[in-house]
């Protein structure tokens, strides 16, 4: 085997994941609308129903509810299921099986089954595809206890957090940018798993923290170099887990810069920017050296016309000037 | 409902000596409260206007309760609540409040930075953790207390190195002079009463008048004589360390004024508000560790004054007065003083002066 | 009633004696109801009993079970021991569900016995995963999933009535149709009020059958789970009851008269096989009061069970909203 790093762009990086996945354990298949034939819809299943044949990868009929409850079914069944949900907005019709039946019977049940489920959907705005295939509502599903809920938004968190979310004995919803799907990276060869517990320092620094996850974060990183050539130095922390949250890495960054933005792609009220921010108030206020900020999606269903899909996301500029009004007092 | 006593849970409103719409200013009597001790009348502490009342006459209310509601100068009515809200803080209108960030003001706690001191450099004016830390920067408790032990430390050695100090002792009865204080302090209102120290510092003054080579400075080219006496007078900082400001022209002050101006240079010295020029004005020093129980102290003089009076304890000793064995009260001076400036003799007139002039309070 | 068929002594009085156990259970679930031992919602089952007991006669112990959210009748019938169930409804820790489920939530892993489901429609497509996890492992086992005509308006239903046919998977497909969802009566809310016609839509076997006879049903039953043991695909049955009581404890029955449910009453099926037995010598009196004395014992050392159980520590509130590992 090589040892060279692999440079290869985020679907494949899932693609792979999947690939491996099924591979290394029997009981794994993958479900979901279009994702044999047809190829997945941002295809990242291409080519895997040759590989592997309909039962490991089975198409289903437009049948949100029946298909994800279905998965979890087969998942209590004893099976591993990855379930694909094309977009997050279609994960509103399997919603009563995700929250009244994976997310519950475990607690429910006093313990007797659990639901070693994975369901993969894409989420985010950016491709002009419309209010009902563009929203972001992973910040719901991190609402909800009993699930594990992922954002990968590198290369090497795409290829190994599913591995790790199908050993993990409950329910875990992986949300994949859709923007992210094009975008390429190294995958360093000496790594071969990653945790699905802790959020992770994608660029330190010293002046402010932005927070984010997922789509964001190549915009977050973005913004923190047009900060670094005005001279502030912004540390870009990747939630990676959006529920459980990582406080500590979160509380830790915050202490050390004393300032934090918020950038996520859901709706301002009730997002999960909102639950980060309280969650800083409450374990990090006196470490505070300024308000918090929050960079979101303004509150209108994602429109389709360019410029004003632009224009109702999180961009770089508006990062840039979230940060600049919050270390306007730096010593 | 303000609390009247440390026993005192609850007050019943007797009547209101205001009606809504009054201007009160700050100590004006605006209500009567029976408490379990009795009517009690009830000062207001800020000025303002009687917006409305929260309790009504007759009622037994906790202490805390809000009784009435003021308008400070500049404040605008606002709506009133049916019930009165339960926070005692309720009469008195917050002042207007600073930005200040969480951290810079936990940080502001810990280094003593007042706050109100500072203006703030971040968004509309806050004030940063950056501007705390300038602000403590140069006085930072730690770095005060360090910088006197050094500064103290720079001064003795230098006096034990350079001074060729000699030591003289000398105990007086102050009998006449605690007997005389004593009937006038009775005749004086509480705040006007002076403390024993006072006469001792008074009359150390006026002997210096007589004992010209001990009050002054030494320097590179010599003692130099000073016309004024400007007594410097130890203080003891809690904070650990000692400061030496000076009561100017000490022999011209009366008793009463000599009082209060100690009293204001120990609160003072113990404040952190002493000027530079205080610090810097001793033409000679009085200290006195009679209240520790010591009765004689050999001190050390701090340069360049060329001479320092120590005073023990006042303590009651067998004494001869007239052949006879008596109790009286009596204090031990010790002067140290720089053998470069004065001799012996010199030294020995100046501590018997002081004896004398204890002999006559009246004069002082 | 099948008159002409005779149970056999043995298995009559089998049937017999579990309908009675689960109006025996219930009836003392209401009054304890009453008394505020139990709280929350309780649906029961008084009337429908023939279904849950006749369907489970044809099911071997392998098999899983989807229940509905008036499952009291469906958990006795499956096996789940009284104690822990009375215990379950007490909200005790020696409930079959820790005390966490309630009336509506009865769970029990060793019978496969995957909940009561308190969403109407939410259990069918998590018996469509059992039944697809159970081919896939290989497992010769098949999944009875109940619910109830209300259900049927459900996409749910129509959404895994299409999978389970689509996927040939083994599963028994048992509607309870007791007539009314809540208060909504099946005229109201069916555009096709025969509810096992709808199976034909997707080419599955379907049979209507009187679920007011324990023989009855458990003969339905015995011919579907044979169909879909031979590889044939889901099977559904309709099962034509009533429910002689209230909703739940809280609903004052204004959408039906006192007539109807007399004429229901007329009925009864514990009454029914009680009488048909007896005429066909199949039961005598002091074999009746055996079989009664017997449910009273067991009921009594269910309540004492529940009522000695104890509550989960507030501190394991949290314990088991996520697992550390998949149960065994």
């Amino acid at each position: 085997m090589s040892t060279a790093a692999q440079r290869l762009s985020y679907r494949e990086a899932c693609r792979q994941a999947i690939r491996a996945a099924i591979q290394a354990d029997e009981r794994v298949f993958l479900m979901g609308e279009d994702v044999g034939r047809y190829g997945g819809c941002y295809a990242v299943s291409k080519g895997l129903l040759d590989e592997f044949g309909p039962e490991r990868i089975v198409d289903t009929p437009l049948s949100e509810a029946a298909f994800v409850g279905a998965g979890i079914g087969a998942a209590i069944g004893g099976l591993r299921p990855i379930v694909e949900i094309m977009t997050c907005n279609f994960s509103l019709l399997a919603l009563d099986q995700i929250l009244n039946n994976a997310a519950t019977i475990p607690h429910m049940s006093g313990g007797q089954f659990s639901v070693p489920l994975v369901i993969r959907m894409a989420t985010g705005a950016g491709r002009q595809l419309a209010a009902q295939h563009s929203h972001s509502l992973e910040g719901w599903y991190a609402h909800i206890p009993g699930l594990r809920v992922l954002a990968p938004a590198t290369v090497t968190d795409a290829r190994y957090m599913l591995q790790a979310a199908l050993a993990d004995p409950n329910p875990v919803l992986v949300f994949e940018h859709i923007m992210l799907y094009a975008l390429e990276g190294e995958l360093d060869p000496g790594v071969s798993a990653v945790d699905i517990e802790h959020a992770a320092i994608r660029r330190p620094g010293r002046d402010l923290s932005l927070i984010t996850y997922g789509g964001s974060l190549p915009k977050a990183l973005s913004a923190a170099e047009l900060l670094a050539a005005e001279g502030i130095d912004a540390e870009v922390v990747d939630l990676r887990v959006l529920r459980p949250l990582d406080d500590a890495t979160i509380m830790e960054s915050v202490r050390r810069t004393r300032r934090a933005v918020v950038i996520d792609e859901g709706w301002r009220s009730g997002s999960l920017a909102a639950e980060v921010c309280t969650r800083i108030v409450e374990q990090a206020f006196y470490e505070l050296d300024a308000p918090l900020a929050r960079v979101c999606t303004e509150e209108a269903p994602i429109p389709y016309a360019k410029h004003l899909e632009d224009a109702a996301l999180p961009q770089p500029e508006k990062i840039v000037a979230a940060a600049r009004a919050l270390v306007g007092g730096r010593g | 409902m303000p609390s009247l006593g440390a026993d005192m849970e609850a007050g019943r409103l007797v009547e209101w000596r205001v009606k809504p719409g009054d201007r009160v200013q700050a100590g004006d009597i605006i209500a009567v409260v029976e408490t379990q001790k009795g009517a009690i009348d009830v000062e207001i502490f800020q000025s303002g206007v009687v917006e409305s009342f929260l309790v009504e006459p007759g009622r037994e209310v906790p202490v805390g309760t809000p009784l009435a509601r003021i308008l400070g100068e500049g404040e605008a009515a606002t709506a009133v609540p049916a019930a009165p809200a339960p926070t005692p803080a309720a009469t008195v209108p917050p002042p207007a409040r600073s930005r200040v960030s969480p951290v810079a003001r936990r940080r502001a706690v810990e280094l003593g930075v007042d706050l109100a001191a500072l203006s703030g450099s971040g968004e509309e004016g806050a004030i940063t953790l950056a501007d705390v830390e300038r602000a403590a920067a140069p006085a930072a408790s730690q770095d005060r207390a360090g910088a006197m032990r050094r500064a103290i430390a720079a001064a003795m050695s230098r006096a034990k190195r350079e001074i060729p100090h000699y030591y003289l002792s000398a105990t007086f009865s102050v009998e006449p002079a605690l007997a005389w204080l004593e009937a006038e302090n009775a005749r004086r209102p509480l705040p006007e009463r002076i403390l024993p120290a006072v006469l001792l510092l008074k009359a150390t003054a006026l002997a210096l008048r007589a004992a010209p080579e001990l009050n002054g400075t030494y320097a590179g080219d010599g003692f130099r004589h000073s016309d004024d006496i400007h007594l410097g007078v130890a203080v003891f900082l809690r904070s650990g360390g000692l400061v030496a400001p000076a009561l100017r022209n000490a022999d011209r002050s009366d008793l009463s004024a000599l009082m209060h101006e100690l009293r204001d240079l120990v609160a003072r010295a113990r404040s952190g508000g002493l000027r530079a020029s205080e610090l810097s004005a001793p033409t000679m020093t009085v200290t006195s560790l009679g209240e520790q129980g010591v009765e004689v102290v050999l001190p050390v003089i701090i340069p360049p004054q060329v001479a320092i009076v120590g005073f023990g304890s006042i303590v009651e000793r067998p004494w001869v007065e007239a052949g006879a064995v008596v109790a009286r009260r009596v204090v031990t001076a010790s002067l140290a003083a720089d053998h470069r400036a004065s001799d012996g003799h010199c030294g020995a007139l100046f501590l018997q002066a002081i004896g004398r002039l204890l002999q006559e309070p009246e004069k002082l | 009633m099948s008159d002409d068929a005779s149970p056999g002594r043995a298995h009559g009085q089998l049937l017999l004696r579990e309908m009675l156990r689960i109006r025996r259970f219930e009836a003392r679930c209401s009054e304890l109801y009453q008394a505020g031992k139990i709280r929350g919602f309780l649906h029961l089952y008084d009337g429908e009993e023939a279904v849950s007991v006749g369907v489970m006669q044809a099911l071997g112990p392998e098999d899983a079970v989807v229940a509905t959210y008036r499952e009291h009748g469906q958990a006795l019938a499956r096996g789940i021991p009284m104690g822990p169930l009375m215990a379950e409804m007490y909200g005790k820790q020696q409930g079959c569900s820790r005390g966490r489920g309630g009336s509506m939530h009865i769970f029990d892993r060793e019978r496969h016995f995957y909940g009561g489901n308190a969403i109407v429609g939410g259990g069918l497509p998590l018996a469509v995963g059992i039944a697809l996890a159970d081919r896939r492992l290989r497992r010769p086992a098949l999944t009875a999933c109940f619910f109830g005509e209300g259900a049927v308006d459900e996409g749910a239903f129509h959404e895994s009535m299409n999978l389970a046919a689509l996927w040939s998977l083994p599963l028994l497909f048992v509607c309870e149709n007791n007539l009314y969802s809540m208060g909504t009566p099946v005229a109201l809310a069916e555009a096709e009020t025969d509810i096992a016609r709808k199976a034909r839509c997707y080419h599955m076997p379907g049979e209507a059958v009187d679920g007011m006879d324990p023989m009855a049903v458990e003969a339905a039953a015995r011919r579907a789970v044979a169909a879909i043991r031979s590889g044939s695909g889901p099977f559904f049955l309709e099962c034509r009851t009533y429910r002689f009581r209230a909703h739940s404890m809280f609903d004052a029955q204004l959408y039906r008269d006192k007539d109807e449910i007399g004429r229901w009453r007329q009925r009864d099926p514990i009454a029914g096989l009680q009488q048909q037995l007896r005429d066909q010598q199949l039961l005598g009196s002091d074999d009746l009061a055996g079989l009664e004395a017997g449910i009273e014992r067991e009921l009594a050392d269910a309540v004492a069970f529940a009522e000695a159980g104890t509550l989960e520590p507030v501190s394991d509130l949290l314990r088991f909203v996520t697992l550390d590992k998949v149960p065994q």
